[in-house]
């Protein structure tokens, strides 16, 4: 078993005839992902690299059942294309687009109030792969195996990072989520966890957090009350100087709060097996695993 | 910027000499004019960037002393930052301080309007020491501030009624300012209320969303680029993400995430990291060219480690753009490139027959090691 993702998820991409759209498009279809088509408003009834187009989600839902939906459609138009997925009632919706203004995102949080059938992973994130099921986003398919680690990430080439460590000693993923870097996001830790918790397949959970924000904590607080699987974690950012955004949106130490320090601790308390390398993630699985 | 959503301010004057500072605070025609430096960052009050001036003499006196003047405060750094501008302002009765401030609360997923009695001080030391002076509203994102609510927030700071009156319309020309400037915060301390009860906005400090500036050129225009790091403007001109430190190790990564985590491992290795660069997951040849340059340009560089978990990037094209860089800007310091992921054997072949002297490494941990070795001359 995986989470979020499968073989029944029927995918399609919002903003598909773009030049990134088309590329991880063909990428998660060549990867036996089953997408069913793509939204480009003004372009629907075409097709494009094989790929049915349609004009509205609302449309692609109906002519193609789909359940799923990636989104690559650039940043004044990304909490648009949120809405009119979750409006059209798509299950799990995954925003990769980076740069999207708080403002209009908390208008796109507001309105997934309205739609709880609707999960957002993202925005500003990688996106999801079980391997050998299927993705919907942009992490590299050829690093993954199949296998019963989860992996919870707010940062992409971290989480290839932990992929690839895990792989390399011979550990493989249930699913690889990436929840993402900025400050408003759909899905955090704790709910990833949850997901993770329920997946009798996935027997122990890498977490990768960095600066800024409380969700790490609030994360530590859940695992210590109600996770009871292995976690390995790594916090990034432990140079970071205070009050600088590090490139994330959300990678910032505020009025001293929000540091790897309080993180790291927050988790060892829980239970956590925190590594202060991220060089050390594979290992430490390794050997909370007893392998 | 507030005073065009309503928000009350005290008359003044932006000056860029003493003269000009006189004249300032002769058409003010107060008996007392303030005179304030300009720089971007809190904590000018204690860092005696805030003069009170009773005579024009005195004003005039006050703009040669701190024009030109390194300022420190807490949120300035160790160097500080050099005063260029002063503002001159009406001298004001002021019966009371307040704090007022807008921001985004992440785990509420909301703004939420932050107000306190104790004004005029810094409020993270308020929030250590007295939190019962802190006032919080969480906003709801469907209706804005409510003005019961500012009321709620305005008699719990001891303001009478008509005062409170004023609080509500203060407040909620903040927050309107707040959502359609696209603000991340809204500072406003002090708040003052007179003498004859007005509520002034005395000093604010207002930061925007980066990602929301494409659509407020005004705001763009205000950015004062003499106020930041020469290297980290270069470097936002080609969109990378460089934010200058003070170590010797220049790193180049792709991704925020792996970009922090590269600077984690060689601190770890006993070294310092010179800068966070992320290049990106789309960089190309030209790029990496340029994230070259501006990382040379730091004089204090004496390795570079790059570090790149090729997904989008694939291994093979930052070999190249690596390789062409080094040829043309002639890199005088160590390479440890240590790159993962797509092509990544096409990539090394071709790192390998450059012929060029580049150091590799397998994986983070063995790059970090390597790279402080040869920052400290060592082979």
């Amino acid at each position: 078993m995986a989470v979020l993702l499968d073989k029944n998820t029927r995918l399609i991409v919002q903003g598909l005839t773009g030049k990134e759209g088309t590329f991880h498009g063909k990428q998660a279809a060549a990867y036996g992902t089953n997408v069913v088509g793509g939204t480009s408003p003004g372009k629907g009834g075409s097709t494009h690299e094989g790929f049915a187009i349609f004009n509205t989600v609302a449309d692609a839902r109906a002519k193609t059942g789909a359940n799923a939906s990636v989104i690559f459609v650039p940043p004044p138009f990304a909490a648009d294309a949120i809405m009119e997925a979750a409006d059209a009632g798509i299950e799990l919706v995954v925003c990769i687009t980076e740069g999207i203004p708080v403002v209009d995102m908390m208008k796109a949080m507001t309105f997934l109030e309205s739609h709880p059938k609707t999960r957002l992973i993202g925005p500003n994130c990688p996106g999801i792969i079980s391997p050998g099921k299927g993705k919907a986003g942009i992490i590299p398919h050829n690093i993954v195996r199949e296998g019963r680690i989860g992996i919870v990430s707010k940062s992409g080439t971290l989480t290839y990072e932990a992929i690839h460590q895990l792989s390399r000693v011979g550990m493989g993923q249930t699913t690889c989520i990436g929840i993402g870097g900025d400050p408003l996001i759909g899905t955090s830790h704790i709910d990833a966890l949850k997901l993770f918790k329920d997946d009798p397949d996935t027997e122990a959970v890498i977490m990768i957090g960095e600066i800024g924000g409380s969700a790490e904590q609030e994360a530590a607080a859940y695992i210590k009350a109600e996770f009871t699987k292995p976690v390995v974690g790594f916090i990034a950012g432990q140079t970071a100087p205070p009050g600088r955004r590090m490139g994330h949106a959300g990678a910032i130490i505020s009025g001293g709060s929000g540091t790897a320090a309080e993180k790291m601790e927050a988790l060892a308390a829980a239970g956590v097996r925190v590594v202060n390398s991220p060089a050390d993630m594979g290992k430490a699985m390794q050997e909370v695993l007893g392998r | 910027m507030l005073a065009r959503f309503g928000v009350p301010v005290p008359r003044g004057e932006v000056v860029f000499t003493p003269a000009e500072a006189r004249s300032a605070a002769e058409r003010l025609g107060t008996s007392v004019v303030v005179v304030k430096a300009q720089i971007h960052a809190g904590g000018r009050g204690k860092g005696g960037g805030v003069k009170l001036a009773r005579s024009l003499d005195e004003a005039e006196q006050l703009a040669k002393q701190m024009l030109g003047m390194t300022l420190v405060t807490h949120q300035t750094g160790p160097e500080g930052k050099k005063v260029e501008k002063l503002l001159v302002e009406q001298g004001l009765d002021i019966a009371r301080e307040l704090y007022l401030s807008v921001v985004i609360d992440r785990a509420a997923e909301a703004p939420v309007i932050i107000a306190s009695a104790a004004g005029g001080m810094d409020i993270e030391e308020v929030a250590a020491h007295t939190p019962e002076q802190i006032l919080k509203l969480t906003v709801n994102r469907g209706t804005g501030v409510i003005p019961f609510q500012a009321r709620q927030l305005a008699f719990g700071m001891g303001l009478d009624g008509s005062q409170s009156n004023k609080f509500v319309k203060v407040l909620e020309s903040i927050y309107t300012a707040f959502i359609e400037t696209d603000a991340s915060m809204i500072e406003i301390n002090p708040l003052i209320v007179t003498k004859s009860g007005d509520l002034l906005a005395l000093d604010a400090k207002v930061s925007f969303d980066d990602n929301a500036l494409y659509r407020h050129q005004d705001l763009k225009d205000l950015r004062d680029i003499s106020e930041e790091d020469p290297l980290e403007v270069e470097a936002s001109k080609f969109s990378l993400n460089y934010i200058r430190l003070d170590g010797t190790i220049g790193c180049m990564v792709n991704g925020a995430g792996l970009a922090m985590a590269t600077m984690d491992i060689i601190k770890l290795s006993g070294g310092e990291p010179a800068n966070f660069l992320d290049v990106g997951g789309g960089a190309n040849a030209e790029q990496i060219k340029n994230a070259f340059r501006i990382l040379m340009a730091d004089t204090n560089v004496k390795a570079v480690l790059i570090n790149i978990f090729g997904g989008i990037l694939r291994c093979d094209v930052l070999a190249a753009g690596v390789i062409a860089a080094v040829k043309d800007l002639g890199v005088p310091v160590p390479i440890i490139i240590r790159m993962e992921g797509t092509n990544v054997d096409e990539g090394k072949r071709m790192l390998k027959e450059s012929g060029l002297n580049f150091a590799t490494a397998d994986s983070m941990g063995e790059a970090a090691d390597k790279a402080v070795a040869l920052a400290k001359g060592g082979k």
